[in-house]
């Protein structure tokens, strides 16, 4: 116990508020913390996506009331509100899923190279931000 | 390099990763493919989908099955994940544990909710 309880040096060379914003990260990079941010998003917001499963499969009358929340809104909460969130539920699980089938991808077939890094990143960004605009513009009603 | 193997193996952290990185692929995976056969359910179901088709899709005994299974997946891969955060970012001990337990009690309370509409469906 003794030798594990030896000081370990702590670099802090990162000032989260100075550095931070103007830090510029390759697309991989971008692709690897947004991975976080949307995984912690669903994390947060797991009781309203199994509120969704709940009024959505229990009854026509649960139903309805689950589809009066994007018109109506829920409780105190304005339907555009739900429809917003509810877009950032969707851009999260996209930007997960597709972020975590490039990883299952570079995991089998050992495609870890930086060229492969970077032309999966963008090709990740791309997907998940254009499926987001066109399922977001659904959710909105555009068309 | 810290002794990772025999009586004097240093007992904390991520139980040396392995472990857990597995599990999260592999529920991951097995999530991927669940939503492949929602997904698939729904644009191979014709005309618009109101409450009887939706609800349909989650109404035979092997979707329940896959449902559960997938409840479980869930639970287990946004420990893995959110365990993973709290270690990289947060360092007092006491808030990284009282987030774990946040996390715990988040994510069995969820799952138990999620049972509970599966099988009351």
């Amino acid at each position: 116990m003794t030798e594990i309880a030896r000081k370990r040096p702590v670099f802090r060379n990162i000032n989260a508020l100075k550095d931070l914003p103007t830090y510029r990260l390759p697309a991989a990079g971008w692709v690897s913390i947004l991975h976080r941010v949307s995984g912690v998003l669903m994390f947060l917001l797991m009781p309203f996506i199994i509120w969704m499963f709940d009024t959505s499969v229990s009854s026509e009358i649960s139903f309805a009331s689950f589809s009066a929340a994007f018109n109506v809104g829920l409780g105190f909460v304005p339907g555009v509100l739900v429809k917003l969130v509810t877009l950032a539920l969707i851009w999260a699980y996209l930007h997960h899923f597709i972020a975590g089938v490039r990883h299952l991808y570079m995991d089998v077939f050992h495609a870890v190279s930086k060229e492969f890094g970077k032309s999966s990143a963008v090709v990740t960004l791309a997907l998940s931000l254009g499926l987001t605009a066109v399922l977001g513009a659904k959710l909105f009603g555009l068309y | 390099m810290s002794v990772n193997y025999g009586s004097k193996r240093i007992v904390v952290g991520a139980h040396y990763g392995l472990r857990d990185w597995l599990a999260q692929r592999v529920t991951g995976a097995l999530m991927a493919l669940f939503t492949l056969v929602v997904l698939a359910q729904v644009i191979f179901t014709s005309g618009p989908i109101g409450y009887e088709q939706w609800a349909g899709i989650f109404a035979p005994q092997w979707m329940k099955f896959l449902t559960f299974a997938v409840i479980v997946a869930l639970l287990w891969h946004v420990w893995v994940g959110v365990r993973d955060i709290f270690m990289d970012y947060i360092q007092p001990v006491g808030i990284r544990l009282s987030l774990q337990v946040f996390a715990i009690v988040w994510l069995v309370g969820c799952a138990g909710w999620a049972v509970q509409v599966l099988w009351r469906l």
